[in-house]
C-alpha cells in the first residue's frame, strides 16, 4: 500500500488528506509540530477574545481521524532525505514515504528590526503564538500598551483582539492609508475611520525604527523612524506579512525560491514530492494571482487538486474566479473577481464607488472601460452571493448588467435594509446612464426554468 | 484550553470585568428579587401593590441598566467578548449557582407551591399573596403559583428581550424577531387569557366558563388541550368556546403545516413560542453551552421522537377515556376515534415512506416502523380486550406520568433550570414534541433552509459554537452544503456571528435545497464537474 506523508495539518494538508481518503485506501500520515489536531487558523483570534474555546475551532471531533484511518503524528521534521525517501523526525526517528506533500504554511515576517527577538515581541500565526500572547498580553495591567507593526489583515485582527481586553493599542502602518496596496482609496479610508472608532491609536505613514530593551531583555518601548518618538509599551506585534515556512528544506535538494517551487501540477522538482498551500510558490503566477497565495481558500483548493493527482487523475491547479473575505473589526469584507487598488490598477480598469452617507457600508465595482466588462466587486458591510458573482464572471457580463441585477446578488439576512436603489442612482449619475434596478428574482438566483 | 484564568470573582479582569454601573445595576436587580425572597419567608409587606411594583420595577431596571452599560458604549456588532471567560456563561462557579437556584425554584413551583404561599381555602400568603393584587386587577381572581410564574416569565422575556435587541441592534432580523416573541408572550400568553377569564359566566359565553387558553400554545406542546375538563369548558361556552376548540384543532393540522412549509418551523419556535421566547432572551447568554457532538445528536433524535410517541399515546388514551360508545348520542365514539387515529398515523407513515424514503437513515426507518407497530398494537387493544380498557395502562396513569415526567421535570426543572449548564434549548431540542413534529415537516416539507455562500467558509466554528440547538453548522458550511435540519429553530444567530457572511436563512425553491458539494465553488470548474457529478 502506498504511503502518503503530509507535513502540516493546516487547511491545505488536511484537505489533501480528506480527499485522498475519499478517492483511495492509501496509507495517510500527517505530521505536525504545532498541534495534535487540525484547527482553523483564521479562528485563533476568537479564542483570545473569549468567543470560543480552543476545542471549538477544531472542525472535526477527535475520533474523526481514526475512523477515517488518517494517522496523526506530532513531531517536528528536521530533514527530508529525498534519496532515501525518508523524513527525520525530532532529530531521532525516521519516517518513510512513497509520496510526500509539503503543506507547512507560513511564518511571520521579520525585517531585521533592532530588538525584533526580545521578550514580548511576537507575530500571530501559530497556536504557539496564541499561547505566547496570553503570556505577553494577558490583561491591561501586565500589558499597559501594545504596539502593532504592519497594517494588514493580521495586524487589524491583533488590534481587535487586544482591544477586547481593554489593552491600549498603537498601530503603526507604513502606508499612508490602511491596506491601500490592496484596497482602493475610498474603502481604505473608511477602514481608517473605523479603526479610530475602536479607540485604536492608528499611525499612518509610520515605520518602526527599533524596539528598545529593558534590563531583562524584554520590550520597554519602540522608536518611530519618522519622528524619533519613543513609545513605551510591553508588547510588540509584528504583523508585516508572512513568508513560507521552509527553512528545514534548505539542503534537501528541493528547489526553493521564497517558497517551494512548484509547477501547475503542484509538483516540485523532485519526483513524488508536492507542495501546497501557503508554502508553495508557482514558477509563474496564475492570471492575476500572486505566485505565493497565502489564503485559506487557495490552500483548500490546492489540497483538493493535489489529491486527484496523487490518486491517479493527474490534474493541473486551475483555480476558478478569485474570491476572498475578511472582517475589519465590525465590518465584513468580501471580494469577487479582481478589484485593484490605485497602486495595482490596470490601464483598462475603471472603478465605480458607492458609500453610504452615514453607515460604514460601501462597494467598489471594477470594470473594463474599453468594453464595459465587469471585472470584480469589493463589498463592505453588505454580504453578497458567491454563486451569483461567480456566474456573472463566467458569463462575462458587462457592468450595466451587474448593476441592474444587483438585488439578485444580495446575501444579507432577511429584513435588512437594501441599498441597491441608491447604488443604481449613483451609478446612473456618475456615468450618465439610466439603468432601472430589477427586482430580486428567486428564479434567476436559483436558475429555475 | 486558554491559559487565561477563569476566576470565581464576579468582578474580574476585562473583558469580563463589571463596571461600576453594572455593579449598581446588579444590586438593584437583586434588591427586586430580595423582596420576593423575603415574602417567601412570610415577611408581610403592608402595601402589596406598592411592594410588588417596586420589586418588578427593580428587576427590570437592574437588567436594563446593566445591558445599557454593557452595549451602549460599543460599536454595533457581535458582542461575544469574554463569553468563555465569565464563570456565569461558561459553566463556572456562578453558572452552577444559577443552575441550582433555578432548578430549586422549579421544584418548589411544581411540587411544593404551598411554600410559595398557596392557600387552597382562604387568602394566599407569601410570594403568591404578594401577586394577588395584580392578579385581581387582571382576571378578578386571586393569584396562583402559575400566575406568579407567568408574571416573572413575562418580565424576564421583556427585560432580557430589550437586552437582546441592544446586543444585536445592527441586525434587523434579530430585532424584529425579538419584538415578536416579546409581543406574543405579553399579549397571548399573559394578558389575553387573564382577561378571558373575566368573561367566564357571562352571557357572551352562554354562562359557560372557558379553560385558561394561551391561543398560540398548540397541541402537543399544550399536551392538555384536549383533556375532558377543557373540552367541557369549550363546549359549555357557546360559539366562542366552540370556535376556540376548532381553532385548537386547525392550528395543529392546518395552520402550522402551511406556515412551516412556507417559512420553516422558526415561525413558531423562535418567533411565537413562549419556551422559545424565554430561551432566546433570558437564555441567550447560555446558547454556547449546547452539546455539538454527533453522540448528542443521536441521543436527541431518539429522545425527542419518543416524547412524540408518548404524547400521542397519552392524548389518544385521554380522549378515548371520555368518549362514549353510543353512536346515537354523539357521532364520535371510542371506536371511530381510535380508527381515525390509526388511519391518520398510518397514512402519514405510508406517504413519507413512499415519497421521502431516501431521506431517512436506516435507524430512523427502523425507529418509525417500530413505533408505528407499537401504537397500532396498543390501539387495537381496545378491539380485542372488550370494554373499558385501552392500552396497557389507565389513561389517567398515562396522563399523570406524562405531566410529571415531561410537563414538569423535562420542560421546567431540566429544560429551564439547567440553562446555565446544558444551554438554553435543552427542552426544545431533546423534549419538545411540538418541535419534533414541526421539525419533521421542516426537514421534509418546507422551503426553509440556511444557504451556505459558495466557498466562503473558513471553518472558524462561531456558527456551531453559538447554535443553541447544538447543530454542527460548520460541518455543513465547510462542505458548501446548505443546512436543512429538523431541529433548526431559525434564530439566525449562526448567520449573525459568521465573520465572513457565509450563512443566510431563506425560503427558496425545493429544487437544490440541500445542494451538497465535495469540491467547493471557486475551484477549477472541471474539477468541480468531475467530483460533484452524482
Amino acid at each position: 500500500m502506498e504511503n502518503i506523508v503530509i507535513i502540516g495539518n493546516g487547511i491545505a494538508g488536511i484537505s489533501a488528506a480528506r480527499h485522498i481518503r475519499k478517492l483511495s485506501d492509501k496509507r495517510i500520515i500527517i505530521v505536525s509540530a504545532e498541534t495534535d489536531y487540525f484547527f482553523s487558523r483564521t479562528a485563533l483570534m476568537y479564542v483570545y477574545m473569549g468567543h470560543m474555546k480552543f476545542d471549538h475551532i477544531q472542525p472535526y471531533e477527535n475520533w474523526f481521524w481514526e475512523k477515517n484511518n488518517i494517522e496523526l503524528v506530532r513531531a517536528y521534521v528536521n530533514h527530508v532525505d529525498t534519496e532515501k525517501k525518508q523524513l527525520l523526525l525530532d532529530g531521532s526517528r525516521a519516517l518513510q514515504y512513497d509520496k510526500l506533500i509539503l503543506a507547512t504554511g507560513s511564518k511571520p515576517n521579520k525585517f531585521g528590526w533592532p530588538g525584533q527577538d526580545l521578550h514580548g515581541v511576537q507575530g500571530l500565526y501559530s497556536k504557539q503564538d496564541l499561547d505566547l500572547l496570553e503570556v505577553n498580553a494577558p490583561n491591561k495591567d501586565v500589558c499597559k500598551r501594545a504596539v502593532i507593526v504592519g497594517g494588514g489583515l493580521i495586524g487589524i485582527e491583533l488590534a481587535e483582539m487586544l482591544r477586547s481586553r481593554d489593552i491600549p493599542v498603537t498601530f503603526l502602518v507604513r502606508e499612508n492609508s490602511f491596506w491601500n496596496g490592496v484596497l482602493p482609496s475610498g474603502e481604505s479610508k473608511m477602514i481608517n475611520e473605523h479603526i479610530l472608532e475602536h479607540h485604536i491609536d492608528l499611525r499612518l505613514g509610520t515605520n518602526l525604527k527599533e524596539i528598545v530593551s529593558d534590563e531583562n531583555g524584554s520590550v520597554k518601548s519602540v522608536i518611530i523612524a519618522e519622528t524619533g518618538e519613543e513609545l513605551p509599551c510591553d508588547m510588540v506585534g509584528l504583523t508585516a506579512g508572512v513568508t513560507p515556512n521552509i527553512d528545514f528544506l534548505k539542503d534537501s535538494g528541493i528547489e526553493l525560491g521564497r517558497g517551494v517551487k512548484v509547477n501547475r501540477f503542484l509538483e516540485t522538482n523532485i519526483k513524488d514530492i508536492y507542495a501546497i498551500g501557503d508554502c508553495a510558490e508557482q514558477h509563474e503566477a496564475i492570471g492575476n494571482r500572486r505566485p505565493i497565495e497565502a489564503v485559506w481558500y487557495t490552500g483548500r483548493m490546492m489540497g483538493e487538486t493535489v489529491a486527484q493527482t496523487i490518486c491517479g487523475n493527474k490534474l493541473e491547479y486551475k483555480p476558478g474566479h478569485w474570491f476572498n473575505s475578511a472582517k475589519f473589526l465590525d465590518i465584513e469584507y468580501q471580494t469577487y473577481g479582481w478589484v485593484f487598488s490605485e497602486r495595482g490598477k490596470k490601464d483598462y480598469e475603471e472603478h465605480f464607488h458607492w458609500r453610504h452617507s452615514s453607515e460604514k457600508i460601501c462597494i467598489t465595482v471594477a470594470f473594463n472601460k474599453e468594453n464595459n466588462r465587469f471585472l470584480g466587486i469589493n463589498t463592505f458591510g453588505i454580504r453578497m452571493r458567491h454563486e451569483i458573482f461567480d456566474r456573472w464572471l463566467t458569463e462575462e457580463r458587462d457592468v450595466d448588467y451587474v448593476i441592474e441585477h444587483l438585488s439578485d446578488a444580495n446575501f444579507d439576512p432577511e429584513f435588512y435594509k437594501h441599498y441597491e436603489q441608491e447604488v443604481v442612482s449613483k451609478y446612473n449619475s456618475d456615468f450618465g446612464k439610466s439603468i432601472a434596478l430589477k427586482k430580486k428574482s428567486l428564479k434567476r438566483i436559483f436558475q429555475i426554468n | 484550553m486558554s491559559t487565561y484564568d477563569r476566576s470565581m470573582a464576579l468582578t474580574g479582569q476585562p473583558p469580563k470585568e463589571l463596571s461600576r454601573n453594572q455593579k449598581i445595576a446588579t444590586l438593584i436587580g437583586l434588591f427586586g428579587l430580595a423582596i420576593i425572597l423575603l415574602t417567601a419567608f412570610n415577611v408581610d409587606f403592608p402595601n402589596k401593590s406598592l411592594w410588588l411594583s417596586i420589586s418588578l420595577a427593580s428587576i427590570t431596571i437592574g437588567i436594563l441598566w446593566f445591558s445599557w452599560d454593557m452595549y451602549s458604549q460599543k460599536e454595533p456588532g457581535i458582542k461575544n467578548d469574554g463569553v468563555w471567560f465569565k464563570s456565569i456563561s461558561s459553566k463556572g462557579f456562578w453558572g452552577w449557582i444559577a443552575g441550582i437556584s433555578l432548578t430549586s425554584f422549579y421544584i418548589i413551583l411544581y411540587f411544593f407551591p404551598e411554600y410559595l404561599g398557596l392557600v387552597q381555602k382562604g387568602n394566599n400568603t407569601g410570594v403568591i399573596g404578594l401577586f394577588d393584587p395584580l392578579s385581581r386587577a387582571l382576571s378578578g381572581n386571586p393569584a396562583s403559583q402559575w400566575f406568579v410564574y407567568g408574571t416573572l416569565y413575562t418580565v424576564a422575556i421583556l427585560a432580557f428581550g430589550i437586552k437582546f435587541i441592544w446586543k444585536y441592534r445592527h441586525n434587523r432580523y434579530e430585532r424584529i424577531r425579538t419584538m415578536s416573541v416579546m409581543f406574543f408572550q405579553t399579549a397571548f400568553a399573559f394578558i389575553i387569557p387573564e382577561l378571558m377569564a373575566r368573561l367566564n359566566g357571562s352571557s357572551v359565553l352562554n354562562g359557560g366558563s372557558l379553560p385558561y387558553y394561551d391561543l398560540k400554545n398548540m397541541w402537543p406542546l399544550n399536551y392538555y388541550n384536549f383533556e375532558g375538563y377543557r373540552i367541557k369548558g369549550f363546549l359549555s361556552s357557546g360559539d366562542i368556546g366552540f370556535a376556540l376548540l376548532i381553532f385548537g384543532i386547525l392550528s395543529v393540522f392546518v395552520i402550522s403545516p402551511i406556515l412551516t412549509y412556507k417559512y420553516g418551523k422558526r415561525w413558531y419556535c423562535s418567533w411565537v413560542c413562549g419556551c422559545g421566547g424565554l430561551a432566546e432572551t433570558a437564555g441567550d447568554s447560555f446558547r454556547q453551552l449546547s452539546d455539538k457532538t454527533v453522540k448528542a445528536w443521536k441521543i436527541e433524535r431518539w429522545v425527542v421522537h419518543s416524547v412524540v410517541v408518548f404524547v400521542t399515546l397519552m392524548t389518544t388514551a385521554v380522549i378515548y377515556s371520555y368518549l362514549g360508545n353510543d353512536t346515537s348520542k354523539y357521532w364520535l365514539t371510542k371506536s371511530t376515534f381510535l380508527i381515525g387515529v390509526g388511519v391518520l398515523l398510518t397514512s402519514v407513515f405510508a406517504l413519507v415512506m413512499i415519497f421521502k424514503r431516501e431521506q431517512f437513515q436506516k435507524d430512523a426507518k427502523y425507529g418509525a416502523i417500530g413505533y408505528l407497530v407499537i401504537i397500532l398494537a396498543l390501539i387495537s387493544f381496545h378491539f380485542f380486550s372488550g370494554e373499558g380498557q385501552v392500552f396497557l395502562f389507565k389513561s389517567e396513569t398515562l396522563r399523570k406520568s406524562y405531566s410529571f415526567l415531561i410537563g414538569s421535570i423535562f420542560s421546567g426543572v431540566i429544560g429551564t433550570g439547567f440553562y446555565p449548564i446544558f444551554g438554553n434549548r435543552v427542552w426544545c431540542r431533546f423534549g419538545c414534541p411540538m418541535a419534533a413534529i414541526l421539525g419533521f415537516q421542516q426537514r421534509l416539507f418546507s422551503k426553509f433552509r440556511i444557504t451556505t455562500n459558495g466557498g466562503q467558509c473558513i471553518s472558524c466554528g462561531n456558527c456551531s459554537t453559538y447554535c443553541e440547538m447544538g447543530i454542527d453548522v460548520r460541518a455543513y458550511a465547510q462542505k458548501g452544503e446548505n443546512i436543512v435540519r429538523s431541529s433548526c429553530v431559525g434564530c439566525g444567530i449562526c448567520s449573525a456571528v459568521c465573520p465572513r457572511g457565509v450563512l443566510k436563512l431563506e425560503n427558496g425553491p425545493l429544487q437544490g435545497r440541500i445542494d451538497s458539494n465535495q469540491v467547493l465553488l471557486g475551484n477549477d470548474v472541471d474539477l468541480m464537474t468531475l467530483v460533484n457529478k452524482k
